[in-house]
């Protein structure tokens, strides 16, 4: 799972589900990405990666900083650090245009506060009335145009009923929309959400329907106790695995991060 | 062209009740002293515009000055929600506020149009997504060359666009480096522009991978030492992150917001709060 040489699993009391679902993320960065962050958890694992296995891992935020070496965590994506260190920095109107439409970037790192069974993400109402929402969110941000141009996506979210449900109230950013072929009828030029990563498990596109379906359980977590944390009937992977616990070396590394 | 003068003086020129006015800067340089500015001269019925509203635009919204929102994501960046505009659009508090929502691609592409004297932008974005059907300002187009489908949004042109940068000289060209977000194309999009800075110098040092503004495309200068503040200003301040924590607890309860509000922006002068 990890680049390190000689990997000390921790004991399981010894970290916390929110720890385990960051190092997973890290992990999921392949050395050499090119890595669209938002803000909050996907930062910190993006982070964290760079910091353990994949010190070539380029940070791109959509403030304009391509290839920011922070040294310590960005509160916001337009932290000074980021400016600072980043092998260039420009307009948003270029980041967006210039470096993310055409598909120059290939992992593209998303949160959500609502997320269905195919993927797609509502970061902007809850409630079925867009005109007199239940709770208003924040919006849309980059995240439509990172879900759609991204070569592949990875949403880290935590694991509840009320984030996983069986259709968004909203959809913000297209995962796989209605299910397998929407993404080409609709013209959208990566391949969408390849992971879903929680505090509980990953969840992964099933290759025939592209509905998500738990592929990983994190160590001491049961796949039942996922699929009562899911708003729709969770289907399980015939080969079902359970995820190498954090290192000592990946704790540290995301300790002294924070 | 760019004429220095007071930042009072700049926003009692430039705004007016009912203008549509786009402040600018992505997380840095914010223009937060002229927001302050526009709530300390009780401006009522703006359409403002921002990609990112954040804490300025919450206070501006609690404060009663707008009556629309243009935007693409607002939150307090890194700490949650914007209570004040969450009031104003759940609960019409202290004055409904009519939304216009979009992308930050959109956004950024909107201006775009307008800085290039165009009608419409066009990018690949939106398709498959739920703001088609709730944003008018968001349509297909077909690519007359290649038969590809994609969307048009049209141009933004505020009539007053508003930025902070770092520095201008005294001729008025203006110079802003770092993070240097839409500033431009919101200052060359917007039919009167206002920049404040940091400092007035005799001459602008040449750095390289700055954004120059020559004092033709400015119409007013105000230096407004630490008015981006709680962001920050390459090269003279810090982003002051435990205001956008503090700003959490605050924003949260109205009588707690007026009280602030009354402390920290009516009851100061500029030259006070800076």
């Amino acid at each position: 799972m990890t680049a390190q040489a000689t990997p000390t699993p921790a004991g399981v009391a010894d970290w916390s589900s929110d720890e385990m679902m960051t190092i997973e993320a890290a992990r999921a960065l392949r050395d050499g990405t090119r890595c669209f962050v938002g803000i909050g958890r996907p930062s910190t694992a993006a982070n964290l990666a760079r910091r353990t296995h994949a010190p070539n891992l380029v940070l791109i935020y959509e403030s304009g900083t391509i290839g920011a070496k922070p040294g310590r965590l960005p509160l916001s994506i337009g932290d000074g650090v980021l400016a600072e260190t980043a092998d260039a920095v420009v307009s948003v109107p270029e980041i967006f245009n210039y470096w993310l439409q055409p598909g120059r970037i290939d992992v593209g790192f998303l949160g959500a506060a609502q997320l269905d069974r195919y993927g797609n993400i509502n970061t902007t109402v809850i409630g079925d009335d867009y005109a007199d929402p239940k709770v208003r969110l924040p919006g849309a941000g980059g995240a439509p145009e990172i879900a759609a141009s991204c070569r592949e996506v990875i949403v880290i979210v935590q694991h509840s009923r009320r984030a996983f449900v069986d259709r968004v109230d909203f959809v913000t950013s297209v995962g796989y929309g209605s299910g397998a072929g929407d993404r080409e009828r609709l013209g959208l030029t990566g391949r969408g959400p390849v992971r879903v990563i929680t505090d509980l498990g990953v969840l992964e596109p099933d290759p025939d329907t592209d509905e998500l379906i738990l592929t990983r359980v994190h160590p001491g977590v049961e796949p039942e106790q996922v699929r009562a944390a899911t708003g729709w009937h969770l289907a399980f992977a015939p080969d079902l695995a359970t995820t190498a616990p954090p290192t000592a070396e990946e704790l540290a590394a995301l300790r002294d991060l924070r | 062209m760019g004429v220095i003068t007071s930042l009072a003086d700049a926003i009692a020129e430039l705004v007016h009740d009912g203008d549509t006015v786009a402040l600018e800067g992505f997380t840095h340089l914010i223009p937060v002293a002229a927001g302050h500015e526009i709530i300390r001269q009780g401006r009522r019925d703006l359409t403002l515009v921002r990609m990112t509203p954040d804490i300025v635009y919450d206070q501006l919204i609690g404060a009663g000055c707008a009556r629309k929102l243009i935007f693409s994501w607002a939150g307090n960046p890194g700490v949650g929600s914007l209570h004040r505009f969450r009031d104003a659009v759940q609960h019409g508090w202290p004055t409904p506020l009519e939304i216009e929502e979009h992308s930050h691609a959109g956004m950024a592409n909107r201006y775009v149009a307008g800085a290039a004297g165009l009608p419409f932008a066009v990018l690949r974005g939106y398709r498959g997504t739920d703001l088609v059907a709730q944003t008018p300002t968001i349509a297909p187009i077909t690519c007359p060359f290649t038969g590809e489908v994609l969307t048009a949004v049209p141009a933004l042109t505020p009539d007053v666009g508003i930025v902070h940068a770092q520095r201008a000289d005294r001729a008025g060209n203006v110079q802003l480096w770092g993070i240097t977000g839409v500033q431009k194309e919101t200052v060359l999009a917007s039919r009167r522009s206002l920049v404040t800075v940091e400092e007035i110098v005799d001459e602008l040092e040449p750095r390289p991978g700055a954004v120059v503004l020559p004092s033709w495309t400015v119409t007013r200068i105000a230096e407004v030492p630490g008015g981006a503040h709680p962001s920050y200003a390459m090269g003279y301040s810090e982003r002051d992150n435990d205001y956008y924590q503090a700003w959490d607890t605050i924003s949260r309860d109205r009588a707690a917001f007026t009280a602030w509000l009354g402390e920290h922006v009516l009851g100061r002068s500029v030259e006070e709060a800076s």
